[in-house]
């Protein structure tokens, strides 16, 4: 699952490559999508899904982002950010015909191929339903392997709901789509709550389930808590912690976690490797 | 058609319930049907009922003068709606508006006090069961005011 730091070096790994961008889409207020292909003397990038990509907003410094677009189209990459600092605002205002610098892929993957054959639950909170979404193309591409599949995502707010134009085609796939916001007014007519709810009541077999999941840490313990509650063990649940990562590759240390390297060892861990570190405060 | 007896029985908040305080709590209860926008209890209401939800949805709302109602938890099938009938003063806390038309289980909170109260086991029974649904949205509320998914989120 893990890459290792040795196979990424001697490949100019801290060499950004020129993409440019193709397509911007306002998700939100201040989330958005952006398409790129490749420039010149860029390559399609094979990726799996999980990974991340640092992206260099030239002049201004470089953010690691996870790949949100189908790892089956090489040739477009698709990123959703954030703007929450100086990096990501200055991508987040870049237009189509701008310029990107990317390197990667980068970090483990979720090891879905390895669950086939079982039910699938995907927990996503805010923002952490873009590094599921490949994993959802994956699934989509290759709906036979899975048994039941849940999608239990929940959000702040209405307007604060990623991709909500694709749910509809995921559950015409056969998906099961359920979505929670924590507070709307009186328009919302779905459901208002905690993500930890929708797991109470999705529709998956408890003990054959594997889950993935992706969000705020704090959101994350508590849906494993829910998961373990309902009978799905930590050995089946996959996490995607996030740490600030400069050099991506395993050597300076800034995404340490414990005596975990977030961007190598990581973004996706298996649960109990990093169950526990996620509740020290120290780290 | 299946009758009250299975239906209470069959519902998650009364997963093996022993069969004599099965019925007496049926005999507390009603089938009831709420259509979209039909309140089951507002605000100031005495909470004269409690409720087991077979389908549809209703959402918890706060509203006051001239303000959009708040609407801070929905509830949906295979869960239980309402506490208020079991403490004093007995009077609901928010308003309970049907979302998606819903098919219910209405128990009358006064007879059923009254049978807790001569069968103390069914009380303490009952009793249990209301707290664990009470740890849970306490919980979920908890995690819910740290506004996970605001800036500090990912």
């Amino acid at each position: 699952m893990a890459s290792k730091a040795a196979d990424v070096i001697g490949t100019q790994p801290l060499l950004p490559q020129p993409w440019v961008v193709s397509e911007v889409t306002r998700e939100t207020d201040d989330v958005v999508t952006l398409t790129m292909d490749p420039g010149s003397g860029a390559a399609p990038m094979v990726f799996r899904p999980g990974q991340f990509n640092m992206l260099y907003a030239f002049g201004v410094g470089e953010v690691p982002i996870s790949i949100s677009g189908d790892p089956a189209h090489e040739a477009q990459l698709i990123h959703t950010l954030r703007a929450v600092g100086f990096v990501t605002r200055a991508l987040c205002a870049l237009q189509p015909g701008d310029l990107i610098g990317v390197r990667g892929p980068y970090g483990s993957h979720w090891p879905i191929e390895q669950h086939a054959g079982r039910d699938i639950v995907l927990v996503a909170g805010g923002i952490g339903l873009a590094p599921l979404r490949p994993a959802i193309y994956h699934i989509l591409s290759h709906r036979d392997r899975y048994g039941e599949v849940a999608l239990l995502y929940g959000a702040r707010k209405p307007d604060e709901l990623l991709f909500p134009d694709e749910f509809d085609a995921w559950r015409k796939a056969g998906i099961q789509v359920e979505i929670t916001v924590d507070n709307a007014d009186a328009c919302w007519e779905g459901r208002v709550g905690v993500v930890t709810t929708l797991i109470r009541h999705g529709r998956f077999e408890r003990t054959a389930a594997s889950a993935f999941m992706c969000g705020p840490e704090v959101m994350m313990r508590f849906a494993a808590q829910e998961l373990e509650n309902q009978g799905v063990t930590p050995d089946k649940v996959f996490v995607s912690m996030e740490r600030n990562m400069k050099c991506a590759i395993g050597l300076c240390g800034h995404c340490q976690l414990g005596p975990e390297f977030i961007c190598t060892d990581g973004a996706v861990f298996a649960l109990p490797r990093v169950q526990r570190l996620m509740t020290i405060r120290e780290l | 058609m299946k009758d009250l007896v299975t239906l209470v029985a069959e519902h998650p908040f009364f997963e093996d319930l022993a069969p004599a305080h099965l019925a007496l709590v049926v005999g507390c209860a009603q089938m009831a049907v709420y259509k979209k926008n039909d309140y089951l209890f507002k605000y100031g209401d005495d909470a004269a009922y409690f409720f087991l939800l077979r389908y549809g949805r209703v959402a918890l709302e706060l509203t006051g003068p001239g303000a959009d109602s708040f609407r801070f938890q929905t509830v949906g099938a295979g869960e239980v709606l309402g506490w208020s009938w079991l403490f004093p003063p007995h009077q609901s806390q928010f308003d309970a508006r049907v979302i998606e038309d819903a098919r219910v289980i209405r128990f009358d909170g006064k007879c059923l006090r009254a049978k807790c109260d001569s069968d103390p086991v069914l009380g303490y029974d009952l009793m249990k069961r209301f707290a664990q649904v009470m740890v849970r949205r306490f919980a979920d509320t908890r995690l819910q005011l740290i506004d996970v998914y605001g800036k500090q989120g990912r």
